[in-house]
């Protein structure tokens, strides 16, 4: 594979990584920080670049709607969205997995109003849990742009038939300018089916009926086959990250152990703050601290036994997390993490630092404060603490 | 592992001079000389005239943060009359390195930064982009001084992104100006 190397921001690599997939359609509705990726989308539509159908529409709530109704002719359909603008979709969100409509959803990640904000903060995808797509966090543009072209492929799968979505932090990724190490069409072509291999579909040949009541009789035989292909959807999104990595040589797992072999203690993060806590790790080993990264790319299927096995035998966890969850035992994250670990051996104590909502930067000192206080905690024989951090009180 | 230390840069300047495009376009050029980068503006209420920020991070190893920059190893001030306005000298590292767009004497310049124990650099970069470009926007003209006194990353670097990014009259008409702060820079 022929590697060029091109400066773009996060919604700018999310832009032409569609691009080089080329979807049938399109349908979304502008929304700040995801704005850039529809606009250059546009332009490559206006310019003849691609053969998308661009269907600009008058809501988050249509846009979803629209890629249903498209992804059901068996079309490859792509949106994208923000904060409010997902909480709109949330309705359609659960049609689109029900109708089993792989639909490839890049999240700017920003903050819920009010007050209004329009920086980074994950909240908004992390709430979509429950809905039955595949979740993917995202660290930088590079990460944006082939988690772009991978969740085609995860979603389309035969055993898997379910929408994906993949965040990066508003501003933070979404406007920041970094390296990019650029795929060639052919590449896409060869790593991407032409066409998404679909069994049922709308079409004006063959009738049948979609999307019908569904009562007591079947309503749950049709859930239990989603929570199937969840699973299969762990499966298979190892498979694809494994077959990205051989074609692009960038190495892309469902978990990142960084310097986790000799640790005692790790950080346990997702998105942007991910990169962060690396940099800590590179300044306290440099202080002799035993101490690694573990990064979570993958959310929903949650990668309970890879999260198991990068955490055996490390003291303590500090969780940094950019999302908050108000009066919860704890958060999202924190929470899948101790289901994930509950009455397993040699497990760590786990601690929870809620941060960076709005856009709030966490810098790298309050990351070792916190770093600090999960050792003490951990000696005081305390887990599950979770608190806020790098706010005024 | 011995890390190594990444470059700084903020970029201070008003609303509409482009503060955001020379961050990124100095940002392209070290890419172009396959250094690593994050760059990024300071994003919120902004309009045309109120002061504004951007920046950027640059290594020539990979480096994963995404924190902002607080302490500039380099500050840029494409704006004299921010001299009056904005703490521009704010979290400089010791030794670190100002360049101003200053049309006066250096003399009369340092009464802005005592105690400030930054190198300051000036060039007449309104100047140079009235006469060049005929309007002032003096955002890759002050790129122009600071690589020569940085040697953050190559003028033919700077060239050759200015051009792609504004082809025709435009981006030669910067060419001409960036040279002109290269060499007036003092």
């Amino acid at each position: 594979m022929l590697k060029q190397v091109r400066g773009m921001t996060g919604d700018e690599a999310v832009a032409y990584a569609v691009k080089l997939v080329n979807p049938d359609v399109l349908a979304a509705y502008p929304i700040t920080p995801q704005t850039i990726i529809v606009e250059r989308y546009s332009d490559f539509v206006n310019n003849g670049e691609v053969d998308t159908s661009f269907i600009p529409v008058e809501s988050e709530h249509s846009a979803m709607s629209a890629c249903v109704g498209a992804s059901m002719t068996g079309a490859r359909v792509f949106t994208a969205t923000a904060s409010a603008g997902l909480a709109l979709m949330y309705e359609i969100l659960y049609v689109a997995s029900g109708m089993r409509c792989p639909i490839v959803l890049a999240v700017a990640n920003r903050a819920f109003s009010a007050p209004i904000n329009i920086h980074g903060e994950c909240t908004d995808q992390l709430v979509c849990r429950d809905a039955s797509w595949v979740s993917l966090f995202g660290e930088s543009a590079q990460e944006a742009y082939d988690e772009t072209i991978m969740s085609f492929k995860i979603g389309e799968h035969p055993d898997v038939q379910l929408p994906t979505m993949f965040g990066i932090e508003g501003f933070i990724v979404t406007h920041a300018l970094e390296r990019v190490e650029t795929m060639s069409k052919t590449d896409v072509e060869e790593f991407l089916p032409a066409e998404r291999d679909v069994k049922y579909k709308f079409s004006p040949d063959e009738v049948m009926t979609f999307g019908s009541l569904v009562l007591q009789d079947y309503y749950m035989e049709i859930k239990r086959q989603q929570e199937e292909a969840m699973q299969n959807a762990y499966k298979v999104t190892k498979e694809v990250m494994a077959e990205f990595t051989e074609l692009t040589g960038r190495k892309m797992e469902i978990v990142e152990k960084y310097q986790l072999e000799d640790a005692e203690h790790a950080f346990i993060s997702y998105g942007a703050t991910a990169g962060n806590a690396k940099a800590v790790v590179n300044k306290l080993r440099e202080k002799g601290e035993k101490v690694g990264a573990l990064k979570i790319r993958l959310h929903r299927p949650f990668p309970i036994d890879d999260i198991y096995d990068a955490l055996k035998g490390i003291k303590s966890a500090t969780i940094l997390d950019r999302s908050a969850t108000y009066g919860s035992p704890g958060t999202i994250v924190q929470g899948d993490i101790a289901t994930a670990l509950y009455g397993k051996k040699d497990v760590p104590t786990l601690h929870g630092f809620i941060n960076g909502l709005g856009g709030r930067v966490l810098t790298l000192p309050q990351i070792i404060e916190a770093y600090e206080k999960a050792k003490v905690y951990h000696e005081e024989g305390k887990t599950l603490t979770q608190e806020w951090i790098g706010y005024r009180s | 592992m011995k890390l190594v230390e990444i470059t700084d840069v903020r970029l201070n300047g008003r609303g509409g001079q482009g503060a955001v495009t020379a961050s990124r376009l100095l940002a392209e050029a070290a890419i172009l000389e396959n250094q690593y980068v994050h760059a990024f503006p300071n994003f919120g209420p902004e309009r045309a005239g109120a002061p504004v920020t951007s920046y950027a991070r640059i290594c020539s190893e990979p480096f994963t943060e995404k924190t902002e920059v607080y302490n500039p190893h380099i500050v840029v001030v494409i704006d004299p009359t921010l001299l009056d306005d904005v703490p521009v000298a704010d979290g400089i590292k010791e030794g670190g390195t100002i360049v101003v767009n200053y049309e006066g004497l250096k003399e009369s310049l340092m009464r802005f930064f005592e105690g400030c124990h930054a190198n300051i650099y000036k060039v007449a970069g309104s100047k140079i982009a009235m006469e060049e470009i005929g309007r002032n926007v003096p955002n890759l003209v002050m790129l122009g001084a600071l690589i020569k006194v940085t040697k953050l990353v190559k003028l033919e670097s700077l060239l050759d992104v200015t051009t792609r990014r504004f082809p025709g009259v435009l981006g030669e008409k910067n060419v001409v100006a960036i040279k002109r702060a290269y060499e007036e820079v003092e």
